[in-house]
């Protein structure tokens, strides 16, 4: 950077063409803002799609929200908050020039981001395992090794077949994901206040609207409410737009790790002894951004009810 | 026979239909605002330059470099001016997106590179046939990409989209024959996408119709097939001439043995030209790409007979009409 | 009496002409240039690239008018003609159009114009020109490769099923993309943070507020353009099915995301030539421009306005007819600015002392054409005839108009405008003349015919025709073939200016901001003195000093901004 003559006032280099130092902080500040507003946009087709489609059909992300774990999307809630908290500390070492907390920090957050990946790779792959994938892809099928409750294929539902019962079931993981069958399937889940279906002699199969009233009620004193639904025309759209959402805002967390792993870096370096600390501060702001944005999607896929 | 399409206006196709009268006040309307106002910016540009050109030694005249009174005044005439058009453009809209109860309704389909109407009684052609001072309302929907149905000479056009049925409804009101083009942009033969409109005088709809709609019985199956390569849109993908388009000649077709794009070869018999009529992807002639459309549900059995017999008969075999 | 040695600008730089050391060779080689983090070479480097870009659009518009000398066949096949349609459009739109003016003129002119030495964020905007170069490769890399024929638009479902190389050049448009968003940002910062003394927002020449309306709808339109290319590479490659029937997705609501940018896209393309002629209207009438408040806030009321109209280009896409009657209304609305601005520029006409000057012949090129254009809009805005009217070549004729006639007309008078100030020279203002002509009456030939043909019902994008049309196409072709003459024209005696041309003085037009206060060409720092600026319209201040062939101002003074740090 021969070209640009360094002028040197208070110790802060600033760039020959502003004025001072503050005019170059002021220029920095605005175009970050204005970049995260095109940010905002960018997104903002996919939560435009997001509405259209939920709008049109909301029966597919009802449905399909069942097949995402509340819990561990939660959990990478808190793991962004807590990397935005720590971000913003880095912001306040760099300004009072604490190069050794700056640089824990810094450290910290890209490890709160890589949990947040590593806890997204979990996500997608139990996803791919079952083949819960966007549209084309969209092939779902039975895992019965990872059993733990009780489904029943809409056959049987329908006939009220109790033999055969046991073997024609649909698994659903214990950790919440759900598993369809190769044909026509029904998915049934407990309702929030149902006892577990783990007991013994108590089935989890509801009563036949037409047919005979099932084991429901065999051996149990109180009948638990179970909702019952049918995998809708187009489930897979539910699909699409998760993995593309959720897929670009990862891509993002991998462009402020990439960000981060440069600011840290440039501590390394001893580039904030002087007292810059403008580039922490606009990589921190991107970063809260990013965390926004998660939380978004956090509420409009997971927490659908 | 009807109006030639040379006729009508300097701007516009002749009036054929009950909106066309109301749209064309509406762009006379609107181009007699435009000239209005283009000769009088073109007449006080070219005043200006004259009499206000540069003259040696000479600085411009002080004048004011606002007029807030002025420039409200040239704000608020066209503000009026445009609610008066819009006002307009909404109305004669509303009248052409509300079709009548009684109308007359057709169902047409579009696809690469070929329109088809399907009239009530089951009967396809490859051509829109109307009864005059009529309501008809045509229910559309695309085989495979966005196509749009566009009569000129009627002032009406709808998109034609996959996966779903829009509508446009229009009365005609002069016999004739015009023009029906595919005015969204859909591929190598999107400019070769024409039909015609057949508009007929009173009580010769009927029976037209009846006569079209027996071709299999009236004509012999070698003709009642040639027909329905021609109307069904089997020609814009396969020609009779021995040229490959998008699809591989028919010329001399039956009874030739073919390289599959997988291997092996077959002789084309009548079993194979039905299998590709209905699924038309199973077995693809090499150097072809897969993208013929079934006709699974569209074709009858005795059509799909009558259209192997055509490919059967030796090229030039007899016509009728 | 003065004489040439002792002029200076307001500056206290050399106001005469003279072969002296500028931003052109201060620093030598290739690389300096493409490394460099001046914006007058960026802009320099851009204006190369992208008049090669408007040159590479030409060719594909001369095929397509020369195949359209008859009907069926002429020298191509369909499918050629499709892709030559749609190439045609992508780069005109993609390469040349919409990074334009900003990215050459505005560029150049914008820190000029402010006494700023540079924009606010150098390194960002020589990324923005890398940005430019890596997606054009891209997209010409798909030409290469087998070409798209989608049309510029891309609509689904034909575009997620057809062979060609849609996904590289939809991801070189995403690129470019980029490099827009970032030369907006660049803008609205450097006019935010880097006016000088005495330049409040209302003191702003008004090439600023056309540029920072622009930016504007750069930074927010332009990424909608990003995340729905990136929808159509999704779906074609990993097939996501978001517009795909088949897999319950809808084609329609490509439609919308696709417009929700292209709308506002063309005022990207309009606005930075509305902001041109207002420099050159005032300075080439001697007068200060009529109506300043109107017209810095109609800027700014298109680039918002033009957000909410998309939906007029899907008038016949089967959307509800309330969706229609609401976004017919607000089409409307945003023409109103619009036509005002034009009687602005010809009250600022009135009274003046006018020459003829070759911008001037292009800014009443512009003022003629972009009537046109824009009156011809009103018959599109309104719901029953756009029926009539929507995708036939009246749809042609008309964006043609505004953005041919509108917008490069408009740039080739900024191009003559600042052409002594970028290069320190003069051209030939009787070939000029020529050039002018030729391409007036070659643009109209080319393109009036259409409306009549549009019109008459001739379909758009359309390789085959009725023979009825034959006449219409082939005034139109001759017409084409006039207009090439004029360009080339154009580029004989532009190129021959650069080595033979008459040197510039620093101020050969007379006018106010502050660009012209500095040496023609500037030297690498731009201005040796803190500027501080006046009424930009404030053409008195200047006077013609014959031995210099060139203006200066009266009171130099009074555009230096009082020394700091003094108590």
């Amino acid at each position: 950077m021969t070209e640009n003559a360094h002028l040197e006032t208070d110790g802060l280099a600033v760039d020959h063409h502003f004025e001072n130092a503050d005019q170059q902080y002021q220029s920095a500040k605005l175009g970050m803002w204005v970049f995260l507003a095109t940010e905002i946009l960018f997104f903002g087709g996919l939560f435009v799609a997001y509405s259209v489609y939920r709008l049109n059909h909301p029966e597919v992300f009802i449905f399909g929200h069942h097949f995402l774990d509340k819990s561990l999307g939660a959990l990478n809630t808190v793991i962004l908050i807590c990397s935005s908290l720590t971000a913003a500390w880095a912001v306040r070492a760099a300004q009072l020039k604490q190069i050794r907390m700056l640089k824990g920090m810094l450290l910290l957050t890209m490890l709160f981001a890589f949990g947040f990946l590593g806890v997204k790779a979990v996500e997608y792959n139990s996803k791919w395992k079952h083949g819960l994938l966007w549209a084309r892809e969209y092939h779902p099928h039975v895992d019965h090794e990872e059993a733990s409750e009780i489904l029943i294929t809409k056959e049987d539902f329908e006939t009220g077949a109790e033999e055969g019962v046991v073997e024609d079931v649909t698994a659903l993981q214990k950790v919440g994901d759900g598993v369809l069958a190769e044909t026509e399937t029904v998915l049934i889940e407990e309702a929030p206040a149902a006892a577990p279906a783990a007991e013994a002699n108590r089935s989890t199969i509801a009563p036949a609207a037409e047919g005979p009233p099932g084991l429901a009620t065999q051996g149990t004193e109180e009948s638990s409410e179970k909702v019952i639904e049918v995998e809708p025309a187009n489930a897979q759209t539910f699909f699409s737009i998760y993995f593309l959402m959720t897929g670009l805002h990862g891509i993002h967390v991998l462009g402020g790790i990439g960000a981060f792993m440069w600011l840290y870096l440039s501590a390394r370096r001893g580039y904030f002894s002087t007292g810059h600390f403008t580039r922490v501060d606009m990589v921190a702001l991107y970063w809260h951004v990013v965390d926004l944005i998660w939380i978004y999607l956090f509420l409009l896929l997971y927490l659908i009810e | 026979m009807g109006p030639d399409p040379d006729d009508g206006s300097f701007w516009m196709p002749p009036q054929v239909s009950t909106v066309a009268r109301s749209v064309d006040w509406l762009f006379n309307f609107i181009l007699a605002i435009s000239v209005f106002f283009f000769i009088l910016i073109v007449v006080v540009m070219v005043v200006f330059v004259i009499k206000y050109r540069r003259r040696e030694g000479q600085q411009a005249q002080s004048s004011p470099s606002h007029n807030t009174a002025l420039e409200i005044t040239w704000t608020v005439i066209p503000v009026i001016i445009v609610i008066v058009i819009f006002f307009f453009g909404f109305k004669g809209y509303l009248d052409m997106a509300t079709p009548p109860a009684n109308a007359y309704e057709i169902l047409v389909e579009g696809q690469k590179w070929k329109w088809s109407f399907n009239y009530p009684n089951g009967y396809v052609d490859e051509n829109l046939h109307v009864p005059v001072d009529r309501p008809v309302r045509l229910v559309m929907s695309s085989a495979d990409v966005i196509h749009s149905l566009y009569v000129p000479a009627f002032r009406i056009k709808q998109d034609v989209v996959p996966g779903r049925y829009t509508k446009v409804w229009f009365e005609a009101t002069e016999p004739g024959e015009y023009d029906l083009f595919c005015a969204e942009y859909c591929g190598t033969s999107h400019s070769d996408m024409l039909a015609h409109v057949i508009v007929h005088p009173p009580g010769e709809f009927e029976i037209w119709l009846e006569k079209a709609s027996n071709f299999l019985e009236t004509m012999t199956p070698v003709d009642a097939g040639r027909k329905l390569f021609q109307v069904r849109g089997c020609q814009q993908c396969h020609s009779m001439d021995g040229s490959a388009k998008t699809g591989p000649t028919m010329l001399g077709v039956f009874g030739r043995t073919e390289n599959m794009a997988d291997g092996g070869t077959i002789t084309v018999d009548e079993n194979y030209i039905r299998e590709s009529i209905l699924e038309p992807n199973a077995r693809v002639v090499a150097g072809f790409e897969p993208v013929m459309p079934t006709y699974q549900g569209r074709l009858k059995d005795a059509e799909i007979l009558a259209i192997i017999e055509y490919l059967k008969a030796p090229a030039g075999a007899s016509q009728e009409e | 009496m003065t004489d040439a040695t002792t002029v200076l600008t307001g500056d206290g730089q050399p106001a005469g002409p003279g072969p002296r050391d500028s931003y052109l060779n201060h620093g030598k080689g290739v690389l300096s240039w493409l490394f460099t983090l001046d914006h007058k070479r960026i802009g320099i480097m851009y204006l190369a690239v992208i008049l090669a870009s408007f040159f590479l659009g030409g060719v594909f518009a001369m095929f397509i008018r020369t195949e359209l000398l008859t009907p069926g066949q002429t020298i191509m096949t369909a499918d050629t003609y499709n892709k030559m349609f749609t190439l045609h459009g992508a780069v005109m739109i993609f390469l040349f159009i919409i990074p334009g003016i900003p990215a050459t003129l505005g560029n150049f002119v914008l820190p000029l114009m402010l006494g700023a030495k540079d924009v606010a964020l150098p390194r960002l905007n020589l990324a923005s020109f890398w940005l430019w170069l890596i997606g054009a490769s891209v997209a010409v890399a798909s030409i290469i490769i087998g070409a798209v024929d989608t049309g510029w638009t891309f609509y689904t479902p034909y575009s997620t099923t057809t062979g060609t190389a849609v996904v590289a050049m939809t991801l070189g448009a995403f690129i470019l993309g980029f490099s827009s968003i970032f030369t907006g940002l660049n803008f609205i910062v450097t006019i935010h943070k880097m006016r000088p003394e005495g330049m409040t927002w209302f003191r702003m020449p008004l090439f600023l507020w056309g540029i920072y309306s622009t930016a504007i709808i750069q930074v927010l339109a332009t990424p909608v353009l990003g995340i729905t290319l990136l929808l159509l590479i999704a779906e074609r490659t990993l097939g996501v099915g978001i517009f795909d029937p088949a897999l319950g997705g809808d084609p329609v609501l490509y439609q919308h995301f696709f417009w929700f940018y292209s709308h506002p896209a063309v005022y990207i393309m309009i606005l930075p030539a509305m902001a041109i002629m207002s420099e050159v209207i005032s300075v080439f009438s001697g007068k200060h421009i009529f109506g300043y408040r109107f017209i810095a806030w109609s800027s700014i009321a298109i680039a918002l306005l033009s957000f909410l109209v998309w939906g007029h280009h899907m008038f016949t896409s089967g959307q509800s007819s309330l969706t229609n009657m609401i976004f017919s209304a607000l089409t409307f609305s945003v023409a109103i600015p619009s036509a005002v601005k034009v009687f602005n520029w010809l009250a600022t006409m009135y009274k003046g002392s006018i020459r003829l000057a070759a911008p001037m012949l292009y800014a009443l090129s512009f003022l003629f054409l972009f009537a046109i254009g824009g009156l011809t809009g009103l018959f599109l805005g309104s719901l029953s005839t756009d029926i009539h009217l929507h995708d036939t070549y009246f749809v042609v004729a008309h964006f043609h108009y505004v953005m041919f006639g509108g917008t490069v007309i408009a740039f080739l008078a900024g191009i003559h405008y600042w052409w002594p100030k970028i290069f320190g020279r003069m051209y030939s203002e009787r070939w000029a003349q020529v050039s002018a002509l030729l391409i007036f009456v070659g643009f109209n030939l080319t393109f009036f015919t259409q409306f009549v043909m549009g019109s008459h019902g001739m379909p758009r994008r359309y390789y085959n025709y009725l023979e009825r049309f034959t006449a219409y196409h082939q005034a139109s072709t001759v017409g084409s073939f006039i207009l090439m003459i004029g360009f080339l024209i154009m580029a004989g005696y532009l190129l021959h200016s650069l080595v033979r041309g008459e040197r510039a003085p620093a101020n050969p037009w007379g006018g106010a901001t502050l660009e012209w206060e500095t040496a023609s060409p500037p030297p690498y720092f731009n201005f040796e003195h803190e500027m501080q600026a006046g009424d930009p319209y404030d053409l008195d201040a200047l006077s013609w000093d014959p031995s210099i062939k060139g203006y200066v101002r009266r009171d130099p003074s009074s555009v230096l901004a009082a020394p700091r740090g003094a108590d």
